[in-house]
């Protein structure tokens, strides 16, 4: 894709989001301040890219599955999964790696169910990972054994609050990840097939695409951000709890993706305006926060943003204003 | 003439076409009108501005003298104009007597009088010499009893006008005798019925006046005593039949290497076992009517619908085609009759479209190199003229014509040795219809083997080396050679059942 055409698709959610700060900015000054404390950046934009980092991983392989015309409703208790599991292995002492990997493993596998159930067994995915959705807490509650299993390792502590170069290591981990999978996406024909798969699964399958492992491939990938998620909320509170880790991350994560202008009905899609979405929705949590409202509004305002900001993007809305501005005048479109 | 519905200058634009353009269409009472022309020509849009599933852009519709415009079909139905289409547009799950009497039942103290609503229902049926038990649901009944139904309902319901969208595409003889009867009852009766139809013969033998269109324009018509069938032809082709005639093809025809062979080969349910060769820049046409097995077959040999009998021989080596993929990587290629669903990737650009089976052949790991892509697809829209304003479009917003052309690209830069085109020129313009019958014929000079499906008989008969006939999911005939001609094709398609098993 072009420069230009990539740019005019995000152009909407970059405007959204600086927008958003700016009206921020006015209720409360001082939102884009930066400053170095101890070797780490601090202030309300760090913070956005902080604390949006789950959901940002999350929307990357949510974007994916979308793409495919599918969604993953498992993601949030996945995350609780691989985080139990993590946090398990490094309580009984395994090294970190190994730790890591098991998890990451353990995210694969889940996404695999998940595929598996949507290809081959041709559940419809809103139910086939609903089923992952309600068991993923009670499997991760066996795996902690009903207790919130806190550790002291700081290597794993680092995932969550560590800095390199000043940058937390959380933004890190989203952003690098999310390059990585574009460019795997891009410089293979994955993002190809995966769009052919999205907007006609009958003609793909007929012009021999592989479909059924291009769609447990996008769960796999979900699977396995599902599980880098859940490590980053792991560590940061040093303590896998297995009813609240990404409690409701994944509407928040198919927010995002909605708001990054991708159909839910699959095809076309890009990771970075669903990655901008995420920290749309973010920036609005923090910006609630920091105006001071009393925190019962918070879920309300926060309801009206996001319609507010879905009308706005809706392409349906604009020829209704167009053709009511056009009647009004008296002249045929 | 005593004219019932007089439609004058009807003119309906789509975005970047003219779909009507001006066209007329006069019914008399007690006529049956045929209205002709072929895909895309105009006719469903038609209809669709006389029911009120449009809105017509231009030109008036006088009925009774009365100018009237539609707004829905419920509309058009209260004005007297009913419309039974091809799929049958009732409630399956409903009884017979439900769905006649649906938004008029009978009430006693404000509940549905069961009794008499059924009492009603097969007195309506009755006129229709049907006598069936009105209380089981529709779909208990075969889709010419759910015709007769729906029919009735519709004179029921609208007693001026009555439009038959291809009433007969999916019927047997017997049944298309038994509608023609109610059809000349109705028209004694006073009513106009507009037949739609693509088989000629009907509408010969059940009508009285035809109008033909061709790319929304009226091209002729008049009483069907005046129009014979050659004329016709040529008014709805818009060009010279005797040359298509003369023009079968002379060249030797393939006695090359088989390219493909089937054995025993089927699906129950789908179709019977056949045998079958394609040897080696041959074509072989598949004909017959809907729902003969000419598309089931297709898909079977592709793998589509996985075979259950039978074995499959593909330059010479011996396959399992249980997946279009098997079907891809042992040389073959599928252009399928549904380019919509089956076949485009509507909001994928040209090139991605053109791209695809190579692609995925190669799988994701091995991507062609955009320049590349850029050389194949340029070359590829050079070489079949597609017009499109630039590689990325969208391939959902060009024409049929087009769509067909860049699903034909798909698989020629794949070099297949054996190509299955099932109707290649449906419902495509006349340019581009001419352009697609270019490239099979020489494609097959170029040692490609094909499987050409079609309903354009004259066509198929053009092209063909070979023609086989389908009927009732079976091979019923082959014609060779100089056998093959558009009238042959049609007495094999017709004749009568029990010639039908071949020795």
């Amino acid at each position: 894709m072009t420069l230009p055409a990539g740019l005019a698709r995000i152009l909407p959610m970059l405007a959204t989001l600086a927008l958003l700060v700016a009206a921020i900015s006015l209720v409360s000054p001082g939102f884009l301040d930066i400053s170095v404390a101890n070797g780490r950046l601090y202030g309300s934009p760090i913070d956005v890219l902080n604390r949006g980092a789950p959901v940002a991983l999350l929307a990357i392989g949510m974007t994916l599955v979308i793409a495919t015309g599918g969604i993953d409703l498992s993601v949030g208790a996945v995350m609780a999964i691989c985080g139990a599991v993590a946090a398990k292995m490094v309580t009984l002492g395994y090294p970190l790696p190994l730790t890591l990997l098991a998890a990451l493993a353990t995210g694969a596998a889940c996404g695999l169910w998940n595929g598996l159930l949507v290809s081959v067994l041709r559940i419809q995915p809103i139910i086939a990972t609903l089923i992952l959705m309600v068991a993923g807490r009670g499997i991760a509650q066996l795996v902690t054994e009903g207790a919130i299993l806190t550790f002291s390792d700081p290597g794993f502590a680092f995932l969550g609050s560590g800095a390199i170069l000043s940058v937390p290591f959380p933004v890190l981990l989203w952003t690098a990840a999310a390059v990585g999978t574009i460019l795997v996406l891009r410089r293979t024909a994955l993002g190809f097939l995966i769009e052919a798969v999205g907007v006609n699964a009958r003609a793909a399958y007929r012009a021999g695409v592989n479909t059924r492992a291009t769609i447990i491939a996008v769960y796999v990938v979900s699977g396995l951000c599902a599980a880098l998620a859940g490590l980053v909320v792991t560590a940061d509170i040093r303590g896998a709890d297995a009813n609240n880790a990404g409690l409701w991350l994944e509407l928040d994560a198919i927010l995002a993706v909605v708001i990054g202008g991708n159909s839910l009905l699959g095809g076309r899609f890009s990771i970075v305006a669903s990655l901008i979405g995420a920290m749309i929705t973010q920036t609005v949590n923090t910006g609630i926060l920091l105006a001071g409202f009393p925190p019962e509004y918070n879920l309300l305002i926060k309801a009206w943003i996001v319609l507010v900001i879905l009308l706005v993007q809706s392409p349906r809305l604009r020829p209704l204003l167009a053709r009511r501005r056009a009647s009004r005048q008296g002249t045929p479109t | 003439m005593d004219a019932v519905l007089e439609a004058r200058g009807i003119t309906k634009l789509f975005p970047g076409t003219v779909a009507l353009d001006a066209v007329d269409l006069v019914l008399a009472r007690g006529e049956v009108h045929a209205l002709l022309g072929e895909n895309g020509a105009g006719k469903s849009t038609l209809i669709k501005c006389l029911t009120g599933a449009y809105a017509r852009d231009g030109g008036t519709v006088l009925l009774d003298g009365r100018p009237v415009a539609p707004r829905s079909t419920a509309d058009a139905q209260a004005l007297g104009i009913g419309t039974v289409y091809q799929e049958v547009n009732l409630l399956a799950n409903l009884t017979v007597a439900e769905n006649l009497m649906l938004g008029r039942e009978p009430r006693r103290l404000g509940l549905t009088n069961r009794r008499s609503a059924c009492r009603e229902a097969a007195r309506m049926l009755a006129d229709y010499d049907l006598d069936i038990d009105v209380t089981r649901p529709l779909d208990a009944y075969s889709v010419a009893v759910q015709q007769i139904v729906a029919i009735a309902r519709a004179v029921s319901l609208s007693d001026k006008v009555l439009i038959l969208d291809e009433p007969t595409a999916s019927l047997d003889a017997a049944e298309v005798e038994r509608l023609f009867g109610i059809v000349r009852r109705l028209r004694d009766r006073g009513l106009a019925i507009v037949f739609i139809s693509h088989f000629l013969d009907q509408v010969y033998a059940i009508s009285d006046r035809l109008t033909v269109l061709r790319n929304g324009r009226n091209v002729g018509g008049g009483p069907v005593t005046e129009v014979d069938r050659l004329a016709l032809i040529n008014m709805m082709l818009g060009h010279d039949l005797a040359q298509a005639e003369s023009g079968h093809r002379t060249r030797a025809p393939g006695n090359g290497p088989p390219a493909a062979q089937f054995h025993d080969f089927g699906r129950r349910g789908r179709v019977e076992p056949f045998d079958l060769t394609v040897r080696k820049g041959e074509i072989v046409g598949l004909a017959g009517l809907l729902g003969s097995g000419r598309t089931e077959m297709a898909e079977v040999i592709f793998g589509i619908d996985g075979h259950d009998s039978g074995t499959a021989e593909v330059s010479g080596t011996a396959r399992r085609l249980d997946s279009p993929r098997a079907a891809i990587r042992a040389g073959m290629g599928f252009c399928p009759e549904d380019r919509k669903t089956d076949g485009i990737v509507a909001d994928l650009g040209v090139r991605e479209n053109m791209m695809l089976a190579l692609q995925a052949r190669r799988g994701w790991t091995r991507p062609v190199a955009r320049r590349e892509q850029d050389r194949m697809v340029a070359d590829y829209i050079r070489r079949l003229d597609v017009r499109t304003p630039h590689v990325e479009k969208p391939v959902g917003e060009l024409s049929g014509g087009n769509q067909q052309k860049v699903i034909l690209a798909r698989w020629l830069l794949m070099n297949p040795g054996f190509l299955i085109l099932d109707e290649p020129t449906r419902g495509i313009d006349v340019g581009a219809h001419a352009e697609i019958i270019r490239v099979i014929e020489e494609l097959c000079d170029r040692g490609m083997s094909l499987l050409v499906i079609s309903s354009e008989l004259d066509e198929l008969a053009t092209y063909s080396d070979r023609v086989i006939v389908m009927r009732d999911r079976r091979q019923v005939a082959e014609l060779a050679g100089a056998e093959v001609s558009t009238g042959a094709i049609v007495s094999a398609i017709a004749a009568a059942p029990q010639q039908r098993t071949a020795p």
